[in-house]
């Protein structure tokens, strides 16, 4: 019971106190802000350590079933060698520690993002059709916007400003109501976890 | 006729990932030496660094991770390189953990290429986890945040880094993110502290910045890896004229007209498809 209760009140009470320490600039509360701050990086550098420990734990599991081993087991090894090779030989420049984010890493990460292209060109050839009113209006627009952002549409003119305007216009007002939408809801989603009602974050 | 486009339409995927494979590796290898226009954002983002006073700060943070790398680190390293061309000292930190040696990268790029001093022309401060509490504290004291860089020297015993407290004392503020971490920047770092800010993102996401431009809550901003084209010919054009040949970077240039090709027959592909589509189409109708 304790389990949950505690961790409500601290929800409520911090909420609460840090919801009016916006608006008061009294000395106070300044130092009651830093003191936050100083707790939120120190909050957030052991959640790094428990997705660490999470990480572990998850592929540890995985590596009983046969299917996922392999895979695991690779993963639990870098993560292992490059603790090793950090702690050993130091992250600084010109270590084994930096080499491997270089020269393995980041090409490794770099080419899955690549890979998306093929998918892209191959999806593009075979879903992308003119089947409705709506489909055509999107396939015309998706034609211009991806025309003026090659090189080629910088030298056909009236293409630029046409990708500024459908950029500034259409697209805008789209997302512009979307954000006031996302916020609304976050200010509803925070009020609900202040006051206890959104219990979700506490695992259910 | 009908039939070939039809039978067109049908290309085995095989044959669409060759065509893309040739159109990308082409003009890796064969510069199509197009040039480039800087766009509205990019150009207001090229002016506001040119402009600022010798000896300004600004600070990049390098938010996200190599799978972003080719669109984003041209982006980083041509603002550094202008930053550092122009006097303006860059202070370089990330809020992901990889970003911090991809910033290292692109420092150790400008020291090697235009003789930048660590610590004096420029300066690594690396990762801090926390997230909003680092884009926060850093309006407080940034010294608390980071109270060394990333080698390990106090940030009180570093010479760029004199009278360097907090955003009042930083000029501007860049996230280079394939994320929407820009808008935590906003939310955080313009809103509570009126930090001038300016962002670079990937294309996929450029769309959802445009609010933020028109607002001015961003000074200007590079989309994807046209943005990164444009500022990198921009201060290549400045390298040269200022007798630092060695500095000119032509990785996003060039990875621009792969992306140009690309683009162009990713179109053409779907010209291909609807035309096959409506001449089927019409053949079931007949």
């Amino acid at each position: 019971m304790l389990q949950k209760k505690i961790p409500l009140a601290i929800v409520l009470v911090f909420g609460i106190i840090s919801a009016i320490q916006y608006f008061v600039p009294h000395p106070l509360s300044q130092e009651y802000y830093d003191t936050m701050l100083k707790w939120m990086i120190g909050v957030g550098s052991m959640a790094v350590f428990l997705a660490l420990v999470s990480f572990l734990r998850h592929h540890y599991v995985r590596l009983k079933v046969k299917e996922h081993a392999p895979y695991s087991a690779v993963a639990i090894l870098s993560f292992l060698f490059m603790t090793l090779v950090g702690f050993i030989g130091g992250m600084g420049p010109g270590s084994i520690f930096q080499k491997m984010f270089y020269y393995v890493q980041a090409p490794l990460q770099a080419t899955m993002f690549s890979l998306l292209s093929y998918y892209m060109a191959s999806a593009s050839y075979r879903a992308f059709r003119a089947k409705s009113f709506e489909a055509t209006l999107l396939l015309i627009t998706a034609f211009l916007v991806m025309f003026s952002v090659t090189t080629f549409g910088n030298y056909v003119p009236g293409i630029p400003k046409t990708l500024e305007w459908i950029m500034a216009v259409p697209n805008m007002a789209s997302k512009r109501g979307i954000a006031i939408g996302v916020s609304l809801g976050s200010i509803a989603t925070s009020l609900k976890i202040i006051f206890g009602i959104e219990r979700n974050w506490l695992g259910g | 006729m009908r039939a070939f486009f039809i039978k067109l339409a049908n290309l085995n995927r095989t044959i669409i990932y060759l065509i893309i494979t040739l159109g990308v590796i082409t003009p890796l290898v064969v510069p199509l030496n197009l040039g480039q226009k800087m766009s509205p954002p990019t150009e207001n983002l090229y002016t506001y660094i040119d402009t600022l006073p010798k000896g300004s700060h600004i600070l990049i943070s390098a938010d996200y991770d190599p799978s972003t790398l080719p669109e984003l680190q041209p982006m980083l390293e041509a603002i550094i390189k202008h930053a550092i061309i122009r006097g303006v000292i860059p202070m370089v930190m990330s809020l992901y953990p990889e970003g911090t040696g991809l910033g290292i990268q692109a420092c150790e790029k400008a020291k090697e290429e235009l003789g930048a001093r660590p610590d004096t022309d420029y300066v690594v401060l690396g990762y801090k986890p926390g997230f909003s509490a680092v884009i926060l504290g850093i309006g407080e004291d940034i010294k608390k945040v980071f109270p060394t860089n990333y080698s390990g020297v106090p940030l009180d015993s570093i010479p760029a880094m004199k009278g360097v407290k907090n955003y009042k004392d930083i000029a501007l503020t860049v996230s280079l993110s394939g994320a929407s971490t820009p808008l935590a920047w906003v939310t955080y770092a313009y809103t509570k502290y009126n930090e001038k800010l300016a962002t670079g993102v990937t294309a996929v996401s450029a769309a959802d910045f445009y609010p933020y431009l028109q607002t001015g809550q961003f000074v200007g901003a590079l989309m994807g890896m046209k943005g990164a084209a444009e500022y990198e010919y921009q201060v290549n054009k400045l390298l040269e004229k200022n007798g630092f040949e060695k500095g000119k970077s032509v990785f996003a240039v060039r990875g621009m007209e792969a992306n140009s090709i690309a683009h162009f027959l990713i179109m053409l592909f779907i010209i291909i498809g609807n035309l096959g589509y409506f001449l089927s189409k019409k053949r079931r109708e007949a």
